[in-house]
Formats: structure tokens, sequence, C-alpha cells
């Protein structure tokens, strides 16, 4: 889906060059066979509900609590990753120490595990008996089959996002910039504040955006650990799969295409301030 | 503000990049910090500026020692090569950034403000852009900007790194003539770092010549031209023809040929280098007999109101070819072309000692 509205994007500033017609059609076709065939595909099947049907596949309480655990946990996940992402992006831009290839590396490790892997291994570690879970559970909190255990799931596969999207962009800022505003006698706060944080923004929201983006789909990370307790940790790809596991084809699209709605409108609204940003900062900003 | 630097030195690893560095610079002057690169005059400013230490030696601004002030609190305006202007904001909001991160007790209202980046930018002749963004604007107008926004904050001191490195030759030309009338209307006290020597002897008021993160000599424009100190600035400041000779009984002996020294020239015997500039030649068609270096002209270029002439050693010797400059009205009376030989009688000599040079 982000790839979507980034190629969308694209289009409009290709219209000047030539090729214009090979590329769009390349695009259109393109984008038809990957993306938009299939999730029609779940629009029609859909549709063979009626509306009666729809209303109440999607309306149950069990569902409606997986929507919002999903999104909920998704929306956190991205955020918690955007203030971690932007320290950990921080850290490997501006610092040099001992194994700092080591570090830039393992960050890109929730994208090379398999997911079930990770989940089972964040599962182990978080329950109760497990090496940190077992410190964790005197003090009262249980992350393991419960929805904490989902959003550190889910945190977990953020993670390279905003660091991937932040750490060029961080780099490119001179450092003589900083050396300006703190010479105009601005604090080192303002200087974030000021200065680095409105060059770096664009690239945070598209890091959130991923985040979200992935975090919403996530499946496979997140069942171990979750529980899947109903009304409580069941996330709404679990609910997809379970409709599909009693052969409710129509119900689990039902399902699916509410999530897709709602993805698809808060991507939308990120696109949408990003535009915002960009515009602020300027032609050619 | 005057600015005082004391015994300033300071270590990158192994690389020395000051040595026991002292320069003053009185309130209200222009001074320029002339060197090649890499010779630490860049660490220099950035440590008057306070966005470098020093590992020895201090700073003094109006006397009080500020060695240890953040740059924040040493109230200097710093101007980049790069112009590091903030790409987020106008041009405006750019010049504004120094009034508006004050705390609320100092910052003036946001009328103060407006009317004074509007001065500032009326000052620098670009207040027609203040909505632009610095993307949009041309090199020359980005260091503008960039010099109103250090002044917003009523710098004591001004420092410019290379200030027109960046730019085209015909814009630099341009932004350095114009900097020198800006400081004659605004009179703060100005640092200027460049390795451009015409640059230096143009602008400023005094050239501080440093090498090798020493300084080599300071003064006026016209004194380290026509009186460099050491060889080193005789050889950096203009172009210059350089001979390896020894000194006898009053004249400089250059090969088997003798020229005859001023009274002044005269030092005590030894070998020595002579500097004498391209324009500081008398030419006597042929090779008669008598004080001079016969020479052999290989090139004219006459372009201009000046002749420039190519010429190569009358006694074989290779090296560097001769660089003579005379006017045209000259070089028609004496009447030589190429492949003519003459003998070249230098006017003006500055010698230096060779155990001088070894030091």
């Amino acid at each position: 889906m982000v790839r979507r509205e980034g190629n969308s994007s694209r289009l409009k500033r290709f219209s000047v060059l030539p090729g214009f017609a090979v590329t769009l059609g390349y695009t259109l076709a393109y984008l038809s066979l990957v993306v938009l065939i299939p999730l029609s595909a779940i629009g029609a099947k859909t549709l063979t509900l009626g509306w009666e049907a729809f209303w109440s596949a999607v309306s149950t309480p069990r569902v409606v609590a997986s929507y919002r655990l999903s999104f909920g946990a998704s929306l956190l996940a991205a955020g918690i990753n955007v203030v971690f992402g932007l320290v950990l992006a921080w850290v490997l831009v501006r610092y040099r120490f001992p194994g700092k290839g080591l570090v830039d590396a393992l960050v890109d490790l929730p994208f090379a595990l398999p997911t079930a892997v990770a989940g089972i291994a964040l599962a182990t570690i978080y329950s109760a008996n497990g090496p940190i879970g077992e410190f964790l559970q005197p003090l009262g909190i249980e992350v393991a089959y419960t929805p904490k255990g989902v959003l550190l799931a889910l945190v977990f596969i953020g993670l390279p996002f905003v660091v991937r999207t932040v750490q060029p962009v961080l780099a490119d800022l001179e450092r003589d910039v900083e050396e300006a505003a703190a010479g105009l006698g601005a604090s080192r706060w303002q200087t974030f504040r000021r200065v680095i944080l409105p060059h770096i923004a664009p690239a945070i929201l598209t890091g959130f955006a991923m985040a979200f983006a992935r975090a919403v789909g996530e499946y496979g990370s997140v069942i171990f650990i979750a529980g899947n307790v109903p009304m409580v940790s069941e996330i709404a790809p679990l609910m997809i799969i379970t409709k599909l596991e009693q052969y409710d084809y129509a119900g689990a699209t039902a399902v699916a295409s509410v999530m897709l709605v709602i993805s698809f409108i808060l991507l939308l609204i990120i696109n949408a301030l990003q535009g915002w940003m960009q515009r602020r900062r300027g032609a050619g900003g | 503000m005057s600015i005082a630097i004391r015994h300033l030195s300071k270590r990158f690893g192994a690389f020395q990049a000051l040595d026991d560095v002292s320069i003053d610079i009185g309130s209200g002057e222009l001074v320029a910090l002339l060197g090649p690169s890499g010779c630490g005059k860049t660490t220099l400013l950035r440590i008057i500026a306070g966005l470098e230490y020093a590992d020895r030696g201090e700073v003094l601004l109006d006397g009080d020692d500020a060695s240890h002030r953040h740059v924040r609190e040493r109230q200097v305006g710093f101007v980049f090569q790069h112009y590091a202007l903030f790409r987020h904001m106008s041009v405006f909001d750019n010049v504004a950034f120094g009034l508006r991160v004050r705390s609320r007790k100092l910052r003036p209202t946001e009328a103060q403000i407006r009317e004074r980046v509007v001065r500032l930018l009326k000052l620098v002749q670009l207040d027609w852009l203040a909505d632009r963004h610095p993307s949009q604007l041309s090199g020359g107008q980005r260091q503008r900007i960039a010099l109103a926004r250090a002044l917003a904050v009523e710098p004591k001191v001004l420092l410019l790194d290379e200030p027109f490195g960046a730019l085209d030759a015909k814009v630099r030309k341009e932004l350095r003539r114009w900097l020198r009338q800006l400081h004659d209307e605004i009179h703060v006290t100005s640092v200027f770092v460049t390795h451009d020597q015409e640059e230096a002897l143009e602008v400023a008021d005094r050239v501080v010549l440093i090498n090798s993160g020493r300084v080599e000599q300071v003064g006026t424009p016209e004194s380290v031209y026509e009186t460099p100190a050491t060889p080193f600035v005789a050889n950096f400041l203009g172009s210059v023809n350089l001979f390896h000779g020894r000194i006898e009984g009053g004249q400089l002996h250059v090969g088997e040929h003798v020229i005859g020294l001023d009274s002044g020239d005269r030092e005590p015997g030894g070998g020595a280098v002579a500097f004498v500039r391209p324009h500081d030649f008398d030419l006597v068609p042929g090779w008669p007999a008598g004080s001079g270096l016969p020479a052999k002209i290989e090139r004219v270029v006459s372009i201009g109101p000046t002749a420039q002439l190519e010429l190569s050693r009358g006694d074989g010797e290779a090296g560097e070819p001769i660089e003579v400059h005379l006017d045209r009205q000259t070089l028609g009376r004496l009447g030589v072309r190429e492949g003519d030989r003459v003998l070249l009688r230098p006017r003006r000599i500055r010698l230096f000692q060779t155990d001088a040079l070894a030091a």
C-alpha cells in the first residue's frame, strides 16, 4: 500500500520527462497485476455476502475487539518505533564506536528473521518462566499472552523502518547547520526542535507509515506471543484465519476489506500530512 | 570588540594545526587570515568562535578570557563557506532565527523582529527575497542571507570562513567589494579566512599570513606585499621569481653572474635566496657585460596595457621560466622580440639568507 502511494506521487513528477506513456503503462499494468486485482477480488468476494450478512460478520464484538487491538497496537508500536528508531539512527549517524557495523546490521535482523521464529523466541523469553519474563512476573507485569505481548512483537518487526528511513536523511544534514544554530544562540533542544526535526520529519513520517502498515498486516510473530484470548489478545488477521478455517470465505474477506479500508484511510492521511510538510518546505525543499 | 589570541596551540592526533599563535585584532578592524589550505587558519577561526577548543592558550574578547565560553555565549556571528542556511525555513525565518530562539525575557516582539529582519535584508539588498526558500537562491544570494542571519543577533565579532570560496569568480569579486563596503558601514570587528591572496589584499585592513600552524607575518596589505618578512610570504603573495645565489662583497652572485645590490639589501655574505616580482625588472637588449642576469625571451603575451614575458636563463640553468611584466610602451621602445637576448636587471630584490630558510 505504501508502495502504491509512492508510485502515484512519483507519476506526477515524471510527467514532463520523455517515456511517459511507457512508464505510465508499465506502472498501471504492474499495479493492476500485483495490487489492484487481488484487492478487488477481496471486494468481489465480500459483495457476495449482502449488506446484512456483511454487517453481522464485521460487527460482532469479538471482531471489533480484534480491530481495536490490531490498529491500536500497530499505531502505538509505530509510535514507539519512531522514538527509539530515531535514537538508534542518531547514534548510528553521529557517533563512532566499536561494533558499530554489527549494530547497524542487527537493525535489519527483524526484516530477515522468519516472523514465526521471532514470535516463538519472544514468547519464550517473555513468558512467566522465561529469562526476562520471570523478572517481570513478580512486578506484576505480564507480557506474553496479553496485548502487551502483541505490542512487543509489533515493535520488534517495525524497528528497521524508522531507522532506515531516518538514517540517510540525518546523515545528509551538514554539521555546520547545527553549528550555525548554536552560534545564533539556540540551545541544544532548540537546535533539535527547530533545525534537525523539521529536516527529518518527512522521513520519520515515512518510517512511521511503513512500520504501521507492516504491523497491521503482521501475523506470524504475533500469534505465538499473543495467546489469542478472545476479546483480549486476538488480532484482526487471526480473525480472518479463524474464519478461513471454518470455510467462511466470504466472512474472512469481509473482515479483510474493513481492515483494508481503515488502513487505506490512515495511510492517505499520513501521505496528505507528508505532502503538506513538503509544501511548507517550499518548492524544491 | 577587540580580539586577543594568546599562545594558541591545537593538535589533531599527530597533526599540529596551530602552534603557539598570538594575534591582536583591534575593535572595528577587518582582518584576513591568509594561508594555503591545511595551514590551520580555519581551525583558528573556529577556536575564536568557540566551535573548537584549543589545547593550550587563550582567546580574549574585549580583554575577557572567553576560552571556555560556549559559542552561544560568545556573541559572534559565524558565516560558513557552504552557507549552512536552514533549508526548511524561508529567507525571512532564517534571518529571524537568532532572535526567535532567545529566552522570553530577551526576545524582541514579533513586530520588532519583523522590522529588524526587513532592515537587514535591505542591508544585504535582498529584501525582495524574504519569502523564498534557500534552495531558490543563487550561491551569492545565499551567502548574503547567511551574513544577514549572522548580523541579526548583533554580534560583537563577525567571523567568516572562506565566505566566497564556493562562488564563481565574477560573483566572488562582486561580493568581496560589497563586503568591504558593508564593513565600512557597520564597523563590526570582522575576521575572514581565505586562501586567495588577492581577496585578502583587496578586502582586509590587515592580513595575517599563516603557514603550517604558525603566524608568518601580520601587517597591512601594502606592507606584507612590499616587505614580506619571510620567504614563505614572499612566495605566497603574488607571483614572484626566485633566484638562489651567494652574497659576496655587496653583490649577489647567481651562478657566474653578478647582480648589484642596494645598500639596504647588503647583508653579510653567505647563501641567499632572492625574490623579484615580475614588474621589478629592467631589460637591456643584448648581453652587455655588467650587473644583471642574461636571459632569452621565450614568449611574449601582450594583451592589455601590460606585456607578459617569459624568459629562460641565458646560462642554460634549468628551472622555472622567469616571468617579467613590462608596460607595452616600454616593450615597444626596447624593440625586443621572442628569441632575443636581454640582460635582466632587478630594480627591487627581496633577499633571504638560506640559513634563515632552513628554520
